[in-house]
């Protein structure tokens, strides 16, 4: 056994050869501690300067703590005919507003794919112009299309269109990207022109994933729409927003409840669709 | 011979019928939806007409009328860049607050998901009722948006970026507790084993055998969330809860409208610097940690 054990000088020898397996070095201590401080006068400067004092997260939990209580048990209220409405037009927004989207982002995207379009400067421009819509917030959209054609789920749908048309033409010009090359080709062989290239060669192998989009798009605009009412853009984000100005928890409450299943149930048909879409090929 | 043909014609035409039908059942089903839709959200063929023409003047009242020659004159002069970022200074220092605010969400819902993320995942036997607990937690708070969030919250902690930071924290530790869990599901189990077989405490296992093959991963789904948060710290403050959010509501609901313009465009370039930037820093710190 003690052949194995080593000698003080043995051991030294070995820190001198590979100082890493005996724990950190002397700088690298000092970078973490460095480090570790820098980020402590981080959270305390914001924290500061933000104004969040214990007392302030008391009172605040306080108060959360009796609006919780208030909003049980949730119930609809006098007015649950208008929470429906507005859920259905939450519903209808996110529908209109993605169909909208799709069907304009499709030539979008045909122009912005590099087996369809060889200009590359054009391709490129056009490409930064989606990244520069897709950093506008759909929240925005919102609210500017209610200062131009007023309240009301109109400047939702419109919102949801302009803010998803920019995102989906450049998925679905990923999507032409990737497509398979031989059955364009065959077809431009046999005579044809570029549009029946594209309706007979390229459009049947990349609709399945373009439609698979669109609905993952619905899904996730069927979440957004139920919020765009809070600046005044229709759907149930309006009834929510009334609620809460006029502190009636319960109905809140029960408005959030129905949001969440609504949403779960949207979800679940449209992966149901978008299953059957991609199975059944 | 010739009756197989005729059979095998049949058949096809049969197919194609069928097929034929689908399609006009589908386009049908698709028409009604759209029509009742557009019912439901008032989009009608006359409000369309009547508000398009607006949509094209209010677009074009937001584009600042900049004028080459006194491009980059000074902040008095009327066509130049300082006159359309005449409160440049004000704005950055909003942007600042917007990306702290976004931060300290961040690593807030970063906090939450990593504690209910353990008993969440499936493979590290959490008793039932705390998986359960933490599932549906995670659950609730990743469905419900931050906006509605940051509307009580302005009620329970006042006007100000703290209800905002809250608000997109608790959405996030939704968001990333999935994640998360997701991502310690896919550990290696054998150093949990190991810690287990020789004595350690499930605390001990999960933070000697979990996390540090899980932080990886975890590091690089919480700086994405950062760019997510980003976006949504903009647009927070419409409801009161800070940042650049409630200067941009005042403006639209001014109609300030070259200020619009100006703030949107600075709201677009640093998202699209902090995703540059961000991506960058991630792949670093990842190298560095895995």
């Amino acid at each position: 056994m003690s052949t194995l054990r080593m000698g003080a000088a043995e051991i030294a020898a070995w820190q001198a050869r590979v100082p890493r397996a005996f724990g950190p070095t002397p700088r690298g201590r000092l970078l973490r501690a460095l480090a570790g401080v820098g980020f402590l006068v981080w959270l305390i400067g914001t924290l500061w300067w933000f104004e969040v004092t214990p007392q302030r997260m008391w009172n605040g939990l306080n108060g959360l703590m009796v609006i919780l209580r208030l909003m049980v048990p949730p119930s609809p209220g006098e007015q649950w005919v208008e929470i429906l409405k507005g859920l259905g037009e939450s519903v209808a927004m996110a529908f209109l507003g993605t169909f909208i989207a799709a069907t304009i982002a499709l030539p979008l995207g045909f122009m912005g794919a590099r087996n369809v379009v060889t200009n590359t400067l054009f391709r490129f421009s056009l490409r930064r112009v989606f990244d520069g819509f897709r950093g506008v917030d759909q929240l925005i959209w919102a609210l500017a299309y209610v200062r131009a054609v007023g309240l009301g789920p109109l400047a939702g749908v419109l919102a949801i269109a302009t803010a998803d048309i920019a995102v989906l033409a450049k998925l679905y010009a990923e999507a032409i990207e990737n497509a398979e090359k031989r059955q364009a080709e065959g077809i431009a062989a046999a005579g044809g022109t570029p549009t029946l290239v594209m309706r007979f060669g390229i459009l049947p192998q990349v609709a399945p994933i373009m439609l698979g989009h669109a609905l993952y798009f619905f899904e996730s605009n069927t979440r957004s729409a139920t919020i765009l009412g809070v600046v005044g853009a229709g759907g149930i984000g309006l009834q929510i927003a009334e609620r809460i100005r006029v502190r009636h928890w319960d109905e809140v409450a029960f408005i959030i409840i129905l949001m969440v299943i609504t949403v779960a149930a949207i979800d679940f048909l449209s992966g149901k669709v978008r299953r059957r879409l991609i199975g059944g090929r | 011979m010739n009756a197989r043909i005729a059979a095998q014609e049949t058949a096809f035409q049969e197919l194609r019928r069928q097929r034929h039908q689908a399609t006009v059942i589908g386009l049908l089903v698709l028409a009604g939806c759209l029509a009742l839709a557009a019912w439901t959200s008032e989009f009608y063929p006359s409000s369309l007409a009547a508000g398009v023409p607006r949509i094209g003047e209010y677009f074009a009242r937001i584009t600042p009328s900049l004028e080459w020659s006194a491009l980059f004159a000074g902040v008095d002069t009327e066509g130049s860049l300082a006159f359309w970022f005449y409160r440049l200074d004000a704005w950055a220092l909003l942007l600042f607050e917007t990306a702290q605010m976004a931060a300290l969400a961040t690593l807030g819902g970063a906090c939450l998901a990593l504690l209910l993320a353990f008993p969440a995942a499936k493979n590290l036997g959490a008793p039932a009722w705390a998986y359960q607990a933490s599932r549906r937690l995670l659950e609730a708070t990743r469905t419900v948006p931050e906006i509605v969030f940051a509307l009580i919250f302005v009620w329970a902690f006042g006007v100000g970026a703290l209800a905002g930071i809250l608000a997109i924290a608790l959405h996030t530790g939704g968001a990333l507790g999935k994640l998360f869990a997701d991502a310690m599901e896919n550990v290696e189990m054998r150093p949990w084993d190991g810690v287990r077989a020789a004595g350690g405490t499930w605390f001990e296992a999960c933070r000697f055998a979990v996390l540090p093959a899980a932080l990886p991963d975890l590091l690089s789904y919480a700086m994405l969330r950062f760019e997510i948060n980003l976006r949504s710290a903009s647009v927070i403050g419409f409801v009161g809860a800070g940042g650049i959010g409630e200067e941009l509501y005042k403006v639209i609901s001014f109609n300030y409208y070259e200020e619009i313009s100006a703030i949107i465009l600075l709201v677009i370039l640093s998202v699209m610097a902090i995703d540059l930037l961000s991506e960058r820093l991630r792949r670093r710190v990842i190298e560095v940690v895995a």
